[in-house]
């Protein structure tokens, strides 16, 4: 066991856990924060995507040790000015950019790291930088046009 | 302003937004256990001996458990009689991935660990994946009592040879629908807590009554002790209908160790075990004269259901032969069918469940006909469509009577949307050009049956009905919940039921709430399926809604002292027409409907609920036309979608972005289907050699294209909403479009039919079948 | 999906990552980013009892120049190298092959050191370092090693590196020449089913054999005046595709030679590119 710490959503956070515990593990039942989904056990599906430092990761394949000492976002951290949610939330909300759900965070955290790396993407550049997020409800294109609306409404945060 | 047929954003999406929703696994009772199983390495063996030994040892193991430890529980319910599914493979394993042994632990990762230690010994048997081989006169039996492995047989009453022969042409074809795993993000999970008060059991299902009315069966405990609660759940599409082992296993392992227990599944365990989708084999042949018109069409439908029959896998054949002969009027239609069992993941409903097979094999065998007599396939279909003054329209089957539908409109708005002549042209400039890919352009018209439906109609599933429920109860301050049998897994139904009772009571729809998946708090409800939400949880409500109205217009007449005709309601609250300023809230008409000395004296308090099993008629049939445009690499075979439009017909759009969602939705899984994805076995061994998210080709969004929508209306004449569901049209539609398109452009190396999925190097091979190891 | 249990050190010096690689033995692995290790590890493929995590030893990250080389950390993460001025100067085919690994959230945390100590032919860094001729430094007890590509590389998951020893820098010469990198997959996450780079007179192959490889024969082509086309033909030359899920042995051997071809076009026009900018100048 191995004492540790990461700063989750600006919150210090400190558990003992196994060497081998993943990082999603780690955030989901050290944390207790339960957004941040696993999806898949290849790496593949990015349903667990969270900023580390500030970059889009997949948390499954992180291990928590490796995360000590550092930052992490989650979807629990986003926030913005339209009625508390950030654009990118507010924009999958406009343009119907979920359905279950159930890929949303991992999706939310790699949009909102493409928007803050490229305020304004083409809807290539969008497409391609969810490449690693796997959707199996929306056909993806009203994921595309929901980073779009925030792209266009980003000012007012 | 009427929300129905309007763009309203979803009731559903601040929790999911937010991280707040609730799925399965993010319920953690305290002492909460954790279930992992074992499950077997081979396709079909004898399981000679289980070693828990050092699994027991293991640190936090509370317990491993194995069908021994089952075996006054009987088989998982509805499957076919004597040919039952065991909750744990007994004896026998008949497909790598089945569930053997169950390990709890008091963490997950070491029930992982002790899974590892569980050490099986087994007799190998030979193995058969597919239906040819399950068929073969030597093949190894999966049921040696029951003789053979086609374990269900429909034949055909007249094979309809002495009418093709009448007509001036035959043609046929032998069609693979392949098998595809379903991939819901979230993979299968339950937590059952059975404490003195009784069994609570989350899972991510579509039927939670119908999974807690099963369950306290097999339990043998009243179902009043038994309550299952759908929270959040991640994606289903037909998969979780299933009764999956875990939902029985799950709750007896929360009962032998007294505390909660969790099951999680891995995503290279849900395509090992959770049911897959499509397998059927299709020899299709039809009679037609030289305009193209057809006169008979004969279909044998061969469906692998794997080693199991599953209720609803059994029962895809079915409607798959029901929907044989598509939108066309076809004098002679014969169908027959059998299932197979094979050592392969059992075969249940996946989007479309049965539908998509039928459309994919008439819609492929429309496009031959117009190749064989040089008719454009948009003229072939215009040439044998059902005309819409022809329904409601009586197929060859008498459970299936189309109800409306404008087959020539939908496809003549499909061919403006695309501009298929300026493709046509491009497609022809393109041909001579070396540097430029191929173009080939696919068009499938459809209908399809949902809106399950009438009476008897999920019975024939093992379900207990079919119709579905709703309970509109109107609290002290005007608002109101809404209880809805129905139990949505992203369809946004919170938010279209909020619609259709808003504009019905004028309660505003930031005031209503709904509930489903809960089977404490619920009225007895069917689920979420066969594309039914709209037309029958939608019209419960709407007809409900009117009849609360009726009462609460009495009680706002009595407090007015107006006439009850006179009244107006919208924006909660109720107006006298022609008298402006005489007005009541639903606010006061809530309160003071709990209070009988305020009340009118036929009404007694409590009297604004409302309840209604509402029943349906018929089935619904959404039917569209789908367009699709591809580029092929010439070099590589790599197959692009670069125009993909789709005109749908589901009669009333309750909430027009919530309907192209599902549209979208449906398509990209029927592209995935006819560009990507398969689920393969090793002939050999029988190993599934697809099992997880790399050999599985699910898309990403770099993968597939945008979407153009257009929409054709004719009402459903069978239910008040008038609407027809949408949900399972853009799966059913969309990969015959793909397909016809590619073989469009691959008709210039006299290619008529390629299976799906079509990889590249298929494509490739197609264009170049002489070019086993030679150059140039 | 749960690794087999392990012990975890954190090394914060390459020689302290030593000491526990010798004490620990064939019961340890090295831990950078992660993103090939952990998968495996989560599929329990692999089973070290230890992992040395070099991951926060930042000296051996980063990306520099040194006279007529490109020096770059084995650490450096995939997402550096892709982005870095300096390397989109010295090496554009490294810094194009690096956007192409795995998806943005592999490329934040995978690192080049970790990518092509994996010894996966169908890795893309590797092609690109063949044909960059990278050179390959390494320590271990016995002192610094400098190994080309071509050593480096020696079979299939196998790379020359002892269980004792740490990969700690890449060094690319510099060259200004046309470059290409050609990458065929069937769903745009995947890994190659066959990757060609191309820089100046130098070709390889990645997925044609057990290691990525020179294409000798499209080379010697080109140099005795072939054009791309007729050179193109001899991708496959001396090659060993193996067939699997992915893509038969005879389709990989035809994509060799579709992506020979795009990549000398590429290249080439790349040169033509550049000396009509340099013609504007």
């Amino acid at each position: 066991m191995t004492r540790v710490r990461i700063t989750v959503n600006g919150a210090q956070e400190a558990h003992d856990v196994e060497d081998r515990t993943l990082l999603v593990h780690y955030l989901r039942e050290s944390a207790r924060l339960t957004g941040t989904h696993v999806g898949c056990d290849t790496s593949n599906c990015g349903a667990c995507t969270v900023l580390l430092d500030d970059s889009a990761v997949k948390s499954c394949t992180v291990l928590a040790v490796q995360a000590d000492g550092h930052y992490v976002t989650t979807v629990e951290g986003l926030s913005g000015p339209f009625n508390g949610l950030s654009a990118v939330q507010e924009g999958f909300r406009q343009e119907h950019g979920l359905q279950c759900g159930y890929c949303t965070p991992g999706m939310l955290m790699a949009c909102t790291a493409l928007l803050n790396e490229n305020a304004n993407p083409s809807e290539h550049e969008i497409r391609h930088a969810l490449e690693g997020n796997i959707c199996r409800c929306t056909g993806y294109e009203m994921i595309v046009r929901s980073v779009q609306w925030a792209a266009e409404n980003q000012e007012a945060q | 302003m009427s929300l129905v047929g309007a763009k309203v954003l979803r009731k559903e999406d601040p929790r999911l937004l937010t991280g707040r929703a609730t799925f399965v696994d993010d319920v953690n009772p305290t002492s909460c256990a954790f279930a992992q199983f074992v499950v077997s390495e081979h396709a079909h063996a004898n399981i000679l001996a289980i070693d828990v030994s050092e699994a027991l040892r293991m640190p936090g193991v509370l317990g491993v458990w194995t069908a021994q430890d089952l075996r006054d529980f009987p088989d998982l319910p509805g499957g076919l009689p004597d040919l039952e599914r065991p909750p744990l493979a007994t004896g026998r394993v008949r497909w790598a991935g089945e569930p053997l042994a169950v390990v709890v632990a008091t963490d997950r990762y070491q029930a992982a660990d002790a899974v590892a230690a569980v050490r099986v010994e087994y007799e190998v048997l030979r193995a058969v994946t597919s239906v040819e081989e399950a068929l073969a006169p030597d093949a190894e039996l999966l049921f040696p009592q029951h003789g053979s492995n086609a374990l269900l047989t429909v034949p055909m009453l007249d094979d309809l040879d002495r009418t093709m022969d009448s007509c001036d042409q035959r043609a046929k074809l032998h069609l693979v629908n392949q098998r595809c795993a379903v991939v819901p993000i979230e993979p299968m999970s339950c937590l059952a807590d059975w404490s003195v008060d009784g069994l609570t059991l989350w899972a991510t299902h579509q039927a939670p009554h119908h999974l807690r009315n099963k369950l306290a069966t097999w339990l043998n405990i009243p179902q009043t002790h038994c309550r299952v609660i759908a929270p959040s759940v991640g994606g289903g599409f037909g998969a979780k209908i299933v009764f999956a082992p875990e939902f029985f296993i799950v709750p007896l392992l929360s009962k032998w160790t007294r505390r909660p227990v969790k099951f999680v599944q891995s995503r290279t365990e849900a395509m090992l075990q959770m049911t897959h989708g499509r397998d059927q084999v299709h020899d299709i042949e039809v009679g037609f004269e030289k305009s193209g018109k057809i006169r008979a069409l004969r279909m044998v439908v061969s469906q692998n259901i794997g080693a199991y029959g599953d209720p609803t896998g059994l029962g895809l054949p079915v409607l798959t032969t029901w929907m044989a002969a598509g939108c066309y009027k076809i004098p002679k239609v014969q169908t027959a069918f059998r299932c197979v069992a094979t050592n392969t993941t059992p075969v249940a409903a996946y989007r479309g469940a049965g539908r998509p097979e039928a459309t994919y094999a008439v819609e492929r065998i429309v496009d031959l006909v117009a190749r064989r007599t040089g008719v454009d396939p948009v003229e072939v279909r215009q040439r044998n469509f059902i005309q819409p003054n022809e329904f409601p329209y009586e197929t060859h089957n008498e459970a299936v009577i189309y109800d409306s539908g404008n087959f020539p409109e939908a496809l003549n708005e499909c061919v403006r949307l695309l501009d298929y002549s300026k493709w046509r042209q491009r497609q022809a400039a393109n041909r001579n050009d070396p540097t430029k890919p191929l173009i080939g352009i696919g068009f499938s018209t459809w209908i399809e049956i949902a809106g399950f439906g009438p009476n008897g109609s999920l019975e024939g599933f093992g379900h207990l009905a079919s119709w579905e429920s709703t309970q509109i109860r109107v609290h002290p301050d005007g608002s109101a919940t809404i209880f809805i049998g129905a139990s949505p897994h992203g369809q946004g139904t919170e938010t279209v039921v909020s619609q259709i009772a808003s504009d019905e009571l004028g309660i505003s729809f930031e005031r209503i709430n709904v509930v489903h998946g809960d089977t404490a708090t619920v009225l007895q409800g069917i689920g979420t399926m066969g594309s039914r939400a709209v037309p029958m949880v939608g019209s419960a409500t709407k007809v409900a809604s009117q009849r609360l109205l009726v009462r609460a217009k009495k009680i706002a007449a009595h407090l007015l002292e107006a006439a009850e005709e006179d009244l107006e309601v919208a924006n909660d609250a109720f107006s006298v027409r022609g008298t402006p300023g005489k007005k009541v809230g639903w606010s006061d008409v809530a309160f003071a409907s709990f209070q009988p000395l305020r009340l009118p004296p036929e009404l007694q308090a409590g009297t604004l609920e409302e309840r209604l099993f509402h029943e349906s008629p018929n089935f619904s049939y959404p039917s569209g036309a789908y367009g699709c445009v591809v580029e092929i690499d010439r070099n590589t075979g790599k197959t692009k979608v670069v125009q993909m439009v789709l005109v749908d017909d589901c009669g009333t759009v309750i909430n027009p972005l919530l309907a192209e969602g599902q549209v979208h939705g449906g398509v990209a899984q029927g592209i995935a289907q006819a560009l990507y994805e398969e689920m393969r076995y090793d002939p050999a061994s029988g190993q599934p050699i697809t099992s997880n998210l790399v050999d599985y080709l699910v898309p990403s969004a770099p993968d597939l294209p945008n979407y153009i929508a257009g929409r054709v209306t004719t009402l459903c004449p069978n239910n008040p909403l008038g609407a027809k569901g949408i949900g399972e049209s853009g799966a059913i539609g969309s990969p015959p479009a793909v397909v016809n398109a590619v073989c469009d452009a691959l008709s210039d190396f006299g290619v008529e039919h390629l299976d799906m999925p079509l990889l590249p190097e298929k494509v490739w091979r197609a264009m170049n079948p002489v070019s086993e190891g030679a150059r140039q | 999906m749960i690794p087999a249990p392990f012990r975890h050190i954190r090394a914060r010096s390459i020689s302290e990552a030593l000491d526990a690689l010798v004490s620990h033995g064939e019961n340890a692995k090295l831990l950078a980013g992660g993103h090939s290790l952990i998968p495996l590890m989560k599929l329990r493929l692999a089973t070290p009892s230890v992992l040395v995590d070099i991951g926060d030893i930042t000296e051996q990250s980063g990306v520099r120049r040194e006279g007529d080389s490109l020096v770059i950390g084995a650490l450096t993460r995939h997402v550096v190298v892709e982005r870095s001025p300096i390397v989109l100067g010295c090496a554009p085919l490294l810094a194009h092959t690096a956007s192409l690994v795995g998806d943005p959230q592999v490329r934040n945390r995978g690192t080049i050191g970790g990518s092509v100590a994996h010894g996966d032919s169908a890795s893309d860094l590797p092609v690109s370092l063949l044909a960059l001729d990278a050179e390959f430094i390494s320590v271990s007890p016995r002192g610094l090693r400098k190994l080309s590509a071509a050593e480096f590389f020696v079979g299939f998951w196998q790379t020359a590196l002892a269980p004792d020893e740490i990969l700690t820098e890449i060094r690319v010469p510099i060259r200004e020449v046309g470059w290409s990198y050609q990458k065929f997959t069937t769903r745009s996450q995947d890994w190659a089913t066959v990757s060609v780079a191309v820089a100046g007179q130098q070709v390889t192959l990645g997925a044609m054999a057990e290691i990525p490889l020179r294409a000798k024969a499209v080379e010697s082509s080109l140099l005795a005046g072939a054009s791309h086309r007729d050179a193109a033909q001899h991708a496959d030359t001396e090659t060993n595709p193996s067939s699997d899920l992915r893509a038969s042995a005879d389709y990989r051997r035809h994509l060799s030679r579709v992506l020979t071809l795009a990549a000398l076009d590429e290249a080439a026009s790349r040169v033509s590119d550049a000396a009509a900018h340099s013609g504007k100048n």
